[in-house]
């Protein structure tokens, strides 16, 4: 019970092609995890089957206790979309207080959550005539203003300046500090290393599950970009030798 | 349904609007300046004795026509944006239920309509001498109710578009029919039969008769309110039917 989020053998498959293919892991309350992988390797869909907004082919997906998706889950679980999904019609603070109001906080929490992500200069603002890097912002403010015990986080930090970067990372682990769970999804490695753990996907596939450390431990470098290399090439080693089990199988 | 959210949804697709001056201009200008046009088209028209002008006749039912066509329209492309934006998904993880959000768009686009109404009934019977037998807060009544109908066959709609330009479209589908066949051409009891069948199917038919009602009657009769509630009867299963095409999970 003390994993957040609980995956058993998922399945996913998008317009015809498999998505996830049988992802198993936990992730732990109070820590920061890390979701890496290249673009395209199913970061999003498995962001999107736990928060319960994917139709899911096959597996169990278990958060905070209970089944993906179930309604009481949307008072407890924030989302952050990789697009930021703000209204460009409205200032910052009236996104962040419609999305405050929906998780029923006023106007405080959402002032206190756009001057947490760095926007009280532009609050009153229209998002529409934000940077690419405010917009995130701004949509990262709208996640984070229910005060959810589990965030899931898709991209949050792409096009921000590295000093926000820095702010955006302290933030997240002070989250983590005050008991919520967070899930950031990157496909910069140099960011794997600010995580307290990492899965690590790849076409559909887990590679790896464990904290930066182990990881740095088990391929036997320090660099956790090599690591990730090591690993990838002894997954698909292992994958060659069992298509070809599988192959002799069938015939 | 909650009336917090609902409260929150409702004031913040009014504040969209309200950054949107262009369109609330149009909101208000257009129907206005088309009554003006109907004015002068028939001017010089004569009026056999016994029977309401030709303005009074069309300018009634223009009253009932234009919210409704306008309200399609603008909700069809608000619901698109929703989607389009990420936003619609994002609300979907939230405590937000669907109809709030449906029940929103109707309501905040009926205050919009009441607005509109009342400005082009007010040109209508102030500048032009529009004159029916019954109040002009009737006609103003009806009117919106025409507009909210015109919300709730928009929201409808705009499950079945993915794109800007499907969602247009229906306006041709679903709305030109109705509009042909609601009375204002051709009276509906001089119709071939089968004609008549589907204009009886229509519910802008219903709300441009009870206009008519309002026009003929100084009291309101039975028959107008029978009218008004197949309109408002239509606008619940148009809700419900789109609460049940919006769908949390998508592949």
């Amino acid at each position: 019970m003390d994993d957040a989020i609980a995956v058993r053998d998922l399945v996913v498959d998008r317009g015809g092609r498999r998505v996830l293919d049988g992802i198993s892991c936990r992730v732990p309350r109070g820590a920061v995890t890390g979701l890496l992988g290249p673009s395209g390797s199913g970061k999003t869909t498995f962001m999107r089957a736990v928060v319960g907004v994917q139709v899911v082919g096959g597996g169990a997906i278990t958060v905070l206790g209970q089944p993906a998706g179930t309604p009481a889950l949307r008072h407890r679980v924030g989302y952050l979309t990789q697009a930021p999904s703000v209204y460009a019609d409205l200032t910052v603070r009236e996104n962040a207080r419609y999305f405050a109001a929906l998780y029923g906080r006023g106007r405080v929490e959402a002032d206190r959550a756009v001057r947490d992500v760095g926007l009280a200069d532009a609050a009153g603002q229209l998002v529409a005539t934000l940077s690419g890097g405010q917009r995130s912002r701004a949509s990262l403010a709208c996640a984070l203003v229910g005060e959810p015990e589990l965030v899931i986080l898709d991209e949050p930090t792409v096009g921000q300046d590295p000093v926000l970067r820095a702010d955006l990372w302290a933030r997240f682990h002070a989250m983590a500090a005050a008991g919520t769970t967070l899930l950031v999804s990157s496909h910069v490695m140099d960011e794997a290393a600010r995580c307290d753990r990492l899965l690590l996907i790849r076409q559909g596939r887990l590679i790896a599950d464990d904290s930066p450390a182990a990881i740095r431990t088990a391929a036997g470098v320090d660099d956790l970009d090599e690591a990730f290399l090591r690993l990838i090439r002894a997954g698909e080693s292992d994958q060659t030798t069992t298509t070809a089990t599988a192959g002799q199988e069938q015939s | 349904m909650n009336l917090r959210i609902l409260a929150a949804t409702t004031g913040r697709i009014l504040r969209q609007l309200r950054h949107d001056r262009r369109t609330i201009a149009l909101l208000v200008v257009v129907p206005a300046v088309l009554l003006t046009l109907v004015y002068f088209m028939y001017a010089d028209q004569p009026t056999p004795p016994g029977q309401p002008t030709t303005f009074d006749r069309v300018a009634l039912v223009m009253l009932g026509i234009f919210p409704f066509v306008i309200m399609f329209l603008v909700t069809s492309i608000a619901m698109l944006r929703e989607r389009t934006s990420g936003t619609l998904e994002r609300l979907l993880t939230t405590p937000l239920g669907k109809l709030d959000l449906l029940f929103g768009y109707g309501i905040a686009f009926g205050l919009a309509a009441a607005v509109q109404a009342a400005v082009a009934a007010g040109v209508a019977y102030w500048i032009f001498g529009l004159e029916t037998a019954g109040s002009i807060g009737l006609v103003i009544g009806i009117a919106v109710v025409d507009a909210v109908l015109g919300v709730a066959l928009g929201l409808l709609c705009s499950a079945f578009a993915r794109t800007e330009f499907q969602a247009v479209q229906f306006l041709p589908v679903v709305v030109v029919p109705q509009l042909l066949l609601c009375g204002l051409f051709v009276a509906r009891d001089q119709m071939a039969g089968w004609l008549q069948a589907l204009s009886d199917a229509f519910p802008l038919s219903y709300a441009i008769e009870a206009l008519q009602e309002v026009g003929a009657h100084a009291e309101p009769t039975g028959r107008m309110w029978r009218d008004v509630a197949v309109v408002l009867g239509a606008v619940v299963l148009a809700l419900v039917l789109a609460a049940a095409t919006l769908r949390r999970r998508s592949g």
